[in-house]
């Protein structure tokens, strides 16, 4: 499957003029047929890099007026953000290290998205893995480092991936919509991993709930300015996007992402892709997780390690246009706002939050489609949404 | 009422349910007075932002718009209730004010999905995060409400043992909650209003051509409904507790739109629905003291009986047929 | 209510034209992107005439009465009501002057009752806010025997048959005083008896002064009960006849622009060995209703077997539970010597079934898919398409552009979106797939609805060619016409049952509607295959010549 050049605007005249008749349906049935159910209509066709980077604008430029009214001149205020954070030695290294667990928490919501499942359970997922990872840390303390770093890593993917299965189960089984059933997980991730942190998994040697930190042999701080988990995330996202491009496995979730219907009549089982899908977000959670344990001082699972990665994907997903190539760039643009907020905080005295504020005002501007329509003046693509009743 | 009997007839088992229910719980009056009565009142104490919030998504949902962002709704009608409440020094003005903030998110809801026609999930979670990112940032501590909202006492029905000083002896928006129910039900089967909401919602089309403008009862409604996620964020803030912190609603939106499931978009069902959540927290916190268990799993509970809930449901309930899709004129036929 | 005699062959003797005019249309023009729907078309309505807007699908019919009606604006052009030339703003304002439409897809909402959608949009009240569904009730029954088209107030929509909503749908549009009623291709769902008793009521309405636009494929339709016809082709106007000056030869050449004859040339078939058998199958609709009732067929491999019945009978839970996407209840379905009853929808396509699905856009295709991946749909999995779970997209192409030649899909490339092609070549796109993998059984669906005459012929042709390779195929279709032109035998469905087969040479229309609607025959039940007499079935003697 190449991603389809725009399609051409001359409709196809054969021996009768053909308007766009849809083909009529049982009379007994409702309207139209059902229009084709895809990933996000127009985020697929327009594949376009015109339509984020003039939301990305849009959205700084509200953002300025935001500073503005904080007393603040926006053009320092983000000068002071971005070169902190690309060009410091210590925030670029901030910045990298915030950089993978978005890539790939990222992926977790772009992979779902192609299959037409918005995933927001990114959040539970990352933490059940980290926890899982913790734990199995633990465990292995006098290990050897390289066992302990495999092992762990494995254990992050699975739980990861157990917990987002959960949620596809529901789905699949039972037509539990994934918006919800993913957000009850990460509430009750939340609560489950509260317990362990006051219970079974506390070092009581901290002042504050927290696991204990991985064994020195096992911890691994970054390598110069790049941390080890980054070549794992970006190898990742591309392998993401050769695999829904070249082989058979990504033409199944494509296909399931673009219209149900026909891949049912094609045989693909829709149960199955669900599943599939949210368990690979899910791995791909999971194993940020555990990466972010043996990556980041402390090297130990405290609360707030999560932080906002789950909200943080789905604009990154949104960013990317739903392309796993586009969550590497996408990823680095938030890493440097996060890692860049406390220094802008220090040198402007604009609270920190500010940046969940552009972050909320970036995602707002990527998702209206009106943006893309004012671009492109055309008739935007109807119909293809993720899945958006209850019952289905 | 001839046809009040001819509704029982048909309701007969969520009615008859109801009764078996209301039974159980003045049998458990007679055996443990003090138990029963609290239990009864903290389930209607936790129910009440629920059902508020659960018929917000019935409104909007009727009319064909799925609305996720109760939870954003929430959240900031909290907010804004309470710090202008604190501000102004005023208890009617914060409550204003939370109203307002509720149908403000409400128009911002409806102006994204119905004029933009944007995609009504992505719409609800933007609504979400942005409203995190609001309260976030604007949020100052060390603010107080000026004093603590009033509690009203109807006069004969809170003396009815049991259920009259649950629900007849609470706060204005406790009430009001209870009010709606049985006003929302009317208006839905049985306005004008009504027969024309659920026609936008199920098949547009056919309210487009009878003269109906689809789109703009979409966005009406969609307005109005805020006022009643207004009113559960408010009661979170003022009536509920008396402070505003930044986890107030706990996911209590999504916890709404379950209840909006299992009780199948019907506002009686809804309460009923609410109830036992609220009953199951209840009960939960009452087996506490019986049996040890840690107390995040008794704050887990809803959570997962959200989750049992919406499996069960699966199937059983239909969603009104048109929700989700955005209407575009002359494409219904 | 009329019966249904054969009243309706001759042409009706030309009225008297009253000189009222109720519509007065000049230079209309209506545009879609870069498609011209409609381009300056001038036509006019009389009090109490029935004119007929005749023309095959997409030449915009449905676009001109949507102008009418107020559900669109004209780009150029005037539309003239009654002496009032002020544009018409929406369908409240066109139904307050005069003007009624009943739909092809009905506009009612199918969880609510008879009652609730015809005061819909008027709806009495008591007291200011409170619904008076009394009063509506009340006036449901009398509208109903104003007209005599029996229905039930309290009945739900979606619980009625077919033709039912369909009334519910022209008291609808009668409950408003309507001078000028329009009706979208109202018979596209009715068996020949309803249909008939439908032009009753149309020439009765006509009578009492009603004009009537009503729009159709169906020469016959035309010529039965037409004062006047409009001939529509790629959106203007072609033609424009009184009924009783021209035939369905005369009207078939102004549709389509040249000489047709809508024939299918086979030679006479030569049937093999069993391929499919069904016995008893019983399936349920997706209410959970049993569509299919104990259905049992026979098909050879060489033969085309075509079920004929009204939509609405089964038809299409018969076709999804063969092709695998619908489990039966009870009965078997056999392939050759496989039972493929319970088999999914990849089993059945690896055994050996091709499927053209009666919904192109919603099963047959994937709209953001180019044609080269399209046409893969079936077959992505296998070599040479892809190894070891890569695929090979040069095979792929190599594929799709042998298909597109052969199939003739008109598009700028193999590479073009499917969803912005025509619902012919969208069609044809669907034939080469489930062709490409010679399937020993061929079930189509509905395999032209909405398709060019042109692509018409070449994917009967092609259906034909499968037949005479060897395939066994079953063809299910609502258009009486192509199952009688395509079928070497044909099995009569209603309610879930075969209630009569045929052999393709010796049907008789109105028995075949009589069968269709359900009306039990006596005794006889031919199931013998035509021997091999000479045949080419010529569909315009078949209009002529029966009732």
């Amino acid at each position: 499957m190449r991603n389809p050049t725009p399609p051409p605007t001359l409709r196809e005249t054969v021996s009768g003029a053909e308007a766009p008749t849809p083909s009529p349906p049982v009379v007994a049935e409702r309207g139209a047929p059902a229009p084709p159910r895809g990933v996000l209509g127009l985020l697929v066709r327009e594949q376009s890099i015109l339509v984020p980077l003039i939301a990305l604008v849009a959205a700084f430029l509200v953002g300025a007026l935001l500073i503005r009214s904080q007393g603040v001149n926006p053009t320092y205020a983000y000068k002071s953000l971005f070169s902190y954070a690309l060009f410091g030695g210590s925030g670029l290294t901030a910045t990298l290290q915030k950089m993978v667990p978005l890539v790939l928490c990222g992926l977790a919501v772009t992979i779902p998205l192609r299959v037409g499942l918005l995933n927001i359970g990114g959040q539970g997922q990352f933490m059940v893995g980290a926890i899982g990872a913790a734990a199995a840390a633990y465990a292995l303390r006098s290990a050897p480092g390289v066992l302990t770093i495999v092992v762990t890593m494995v254990i992050g993917v699975l739980a990861g991936s157990m917990w987002a299965s959960i949620a596809g189960l529901l789905k699949a089984t039972r037509g539990v919509h994934e918006v919800i059933s993913t957000i009850m997980l990460n509430s009750i991730a939340s609560g489950l991993i509260d317990w362990l942190l006051n219970g079974p998994l506390a070092d009581r040697e901290v002042p504050y709930p927290a696991s204990h930190a991985v064994a020195d042999s096992a911890q691994l701080p970054p390598f110069g300015f790049v941390p080890i988990g980054l070549p794992i995330a970006l190898v990742l996202a591309v392998a993401t996007a050769w695999v829904l491009r070249r082989t058979t496995l990504g033409f199944r979730f494509e296909t399931v992402g673009r219209n149900k219907h026909a891949a049912a009549y094609a045989g693909i089982s829709i149960r199955a892709t669900t599943v599939l899908a949210m368990g690979i977000a899910g791995a791909c959670a999971g194993l940020s997780g555990a990466i972010e344990l043996f990556e980041v001082d402390p090297y130990r699972y405290q609360d707030g390690i999560a932080g906002n990665l789950g909200f943080d994907g789905i604009t990154i997903a949104l960013l990317a246009r739903g392309n796993p190539l586009g969550t590497i760039p996408a990823a680095l643009l938030v890493a440097a706002m996060r890692a860049g907020a406390p220094h802008l905080g220090f040198d402007t005295g604009l609270r920190p939050e500010i940046v969940d504020m552009l972050l909320a005002i970036t995602l707002l501007f990527v998702s209206l489609p009106l943006v893309a329509r004012l671009i492109f003046r055309r008739h935007t693509a109807k119909g293809n949404e993720l899945a958006s009743s209850w019952g289905a | 009422m001839g046809g009040f009997s001819a509704w029982l007839r048909r309701q007969r088992l969520a009615v008859g349910t109801s009764l078996l229910i209301l039974i159980a719980a003045y049998v458990f009056y007679f055996v443990n007075q003090a138990v029963a009565t609290s239990m009864f009142s903290n389930a209607w104490f936790f129910a009440v932002p629920l059902v508020l919030g659960a018929l917000t998504g019935v409104v909007g949902e009727r009319s064909g718009v799925v609305n996720i962002g109760i939870e954003g709704q929430m959240l900031t009608a909290a907010f804004a209730a309470f710090f202008t409440a604190a501000a102004t020094k005023s208890l009617v003005t914060g409550v204003a004010a939370g109203i307002l903030a509720g149908v403000a998110m409400g128009a911002f809801l409806a102006w994204t999905t119905v004029t933009a026609r944007m995609d009504q999930i992505i719409a609800g979670v933007v609504i979400n995060i942005i409203a995190t990112g609001i309260t976030s940032f604007f949020y100052k501590s060390g603010a107080q409400l000026p004093a603590n909202m009033p509690q009203w006492n109807l006069p004969l029905l809170s003396s009815i043992p049991l259920i009259g000083d649950t629900f007849f002896h609470t706060g204005p928006i406790a009430l009001f909650a209870l009010l709606v129910v049985p006003v929302l039900h009317f208006a839905l089967f049985r306005t004008r209003w009504g027969l024309r909401t659920r026609a936008i919602g199920e098949y547009p089309s056919a309210a487009d051509t009878a003269g109906i403008n689809v789109n703009r009862m979409r966005f009406v409604n969609v307005v109005l409904a805020g006022i009643l996620a207004g009113a559960a964020g408010t009661y979170l803030s003022m009536e509920a507790t008396s402070s505003f912190g930044r986890g107030i609603t706990a996911g209590r939106g999504f916890l709404a739109l379950a209840i909006m499931i299992f009780g199948a978009w019907r506002p009686l069902r809804v309460v009923t629905a609410a109830m036992f959540f609220g009953f199951a927290n209840a009960l939960a916190s009452q087996l506490q003291g019986v049996v040890h268990t840690p107390q995040q799993f008794i704050t887990l509970l809803p959570y997962v009986l959200t989750l049992v809930v919406l499996a069960a449901a699966a199937g059983r309930v239909r969603a009104p047929a048109a929700e989700g899709v955005p209407f575009v004129k002359g494409e219904g036929s | 209510m009329t019966e249904a005699t054969s009243t309706h062959t001759a042409p009706r003797a030309r009225r008297a034209s009253t000189g009222e005019r109720l519509l007065d249309i000049t230079g209309l023009s209506k545009s879609y992107d870069t498609v011209h729907a409609n381009t300056d078309i001038t036509l006019h309505v009389e009090r109490g005439e029935i004119v007929a807007l005749l023309g095959e699908n997409g030449a915009g019919k449905s676009t001109l009465v949507k102008q009418i009606f107020g559900l669109t604006r004209p780009d150029e052009g005037r539309i003239v009501i009654k002496g009032d030339d002020t544009p018409i703003k929406d369908p409240k304002d066109a139904i307050r002057r005069g003007i009624g439409m009943v739909h092809q897809h009905f506009q009612l909402v199918p969880v609510m009752t008879v009652a609730e959608n015809l005061i819909l949009g008027h709806e009495p009240v008591r007291g200011g806010v409170r619904l008076d569904l009394e009063g509506a009730r009340a006036m449901v029954r009398e509208l109903s025997d104003k007209h005599g088209l029996a229905v039930d107030p309290d009945a739900k929509i979606e619980d009625l048959p077919v033709g039912t909503q369909q009334r519910v749908e022209i008291l609808k549009a009668l409950s408003r005083k309507v001078d000028l009623l329009i009706l979208d291709e109202p018979t596209a769902v009715l068996t020949p008896q309803e249909t008939d008793e439908l032009l009753g009521v149309m020439s009765e309405l006509a009578a009492g002064g009603t004009a009537i636009v009503f729009i159709t494929h169906k020469l016959r339709e035309v010529l039965a009960v037409a004062d006047r016809v409009y001939v529509l082709r790629q959106g203007k106007v072609v033609g424009k006849v009184h009924t009783d000056e021209t035939d369905a030869r005369g009207l078939a050449t102004m549709m389509v622009g040249r000489d047709v004859v809508l024939r299918v040339d086979k030679e006479p078939a030569t049937p093999g060995e069993g391929v499919l058998s069904i016995r008893d199958l019983v399936v349920r609709d997706d209410r959970h209703l049993t569509a299919v009732d104990g259905f049992s067929i026979d098909v050879r491999a060489g033969e085309i077997v075509g079920v004929a019945g009204v939509e609405g009978n089964g038809q299409r839970e018969l076709v999804e539970a063969i092709a695998g996407m619908r489990p039966p209840v009870s009965g078997t379905i056999r392939l050759g010597d496989k039972d493929i009853t319970r088999s999914n929808a990849f089993d059945t396509n690896a055994a050996g079934v091709g499927h053209i699905p009666e919904d192109r856009e919603r099963h047959g295709l994937v709209a953001t898919y180019s044609i080269s991946d399209n046409l893969v749909l079936n077959c992505f999995d296998d070599e040479p398409y892809s190894r070891h779970w890569i695929r090979n997209t040069g095979a792929i192409r190599e594929h799709a552009t042998a298909l597109r030649e052969e199939f003739d899909i008109r598009s700028a490339s193999i590479d073009a979106m499917a969803g912005s092609l025509s619902g012919g070549n969208k069609q044809k796109i669907v034939v080469a797939r489930e062709m490409a993998a010679r399937p020993r059984l061929l079930v189509a669906a509905q395999p032209t609805r909405g398709v060019d005459v042109g692509s018409i012929e070449l994917i009967h042709r092609r259906i034909v060619e499968a037949r005479d390779s060897g395939a066994a195929v079953l063809i299910v279709s609502a258009e009486l016409d192509e199952v009688l032109s395509l079928a070497d035998r044909v099995a009569v469905i209603h309610a879930g049952k075969v209630v009569a087969e045929l052999p393709g040479d010796q049907i008789d229309r109105t028995e075949i509607g009589r069968l269709m609607a359900g009306e039990r025959r006596a005794g006889r039940r031919l199931g013998v295959p035509p021997r091999s007499v000479d045949r080419s079935t010529d569909l315009m003697e078949k209009l002529n010549d029966n009732s």
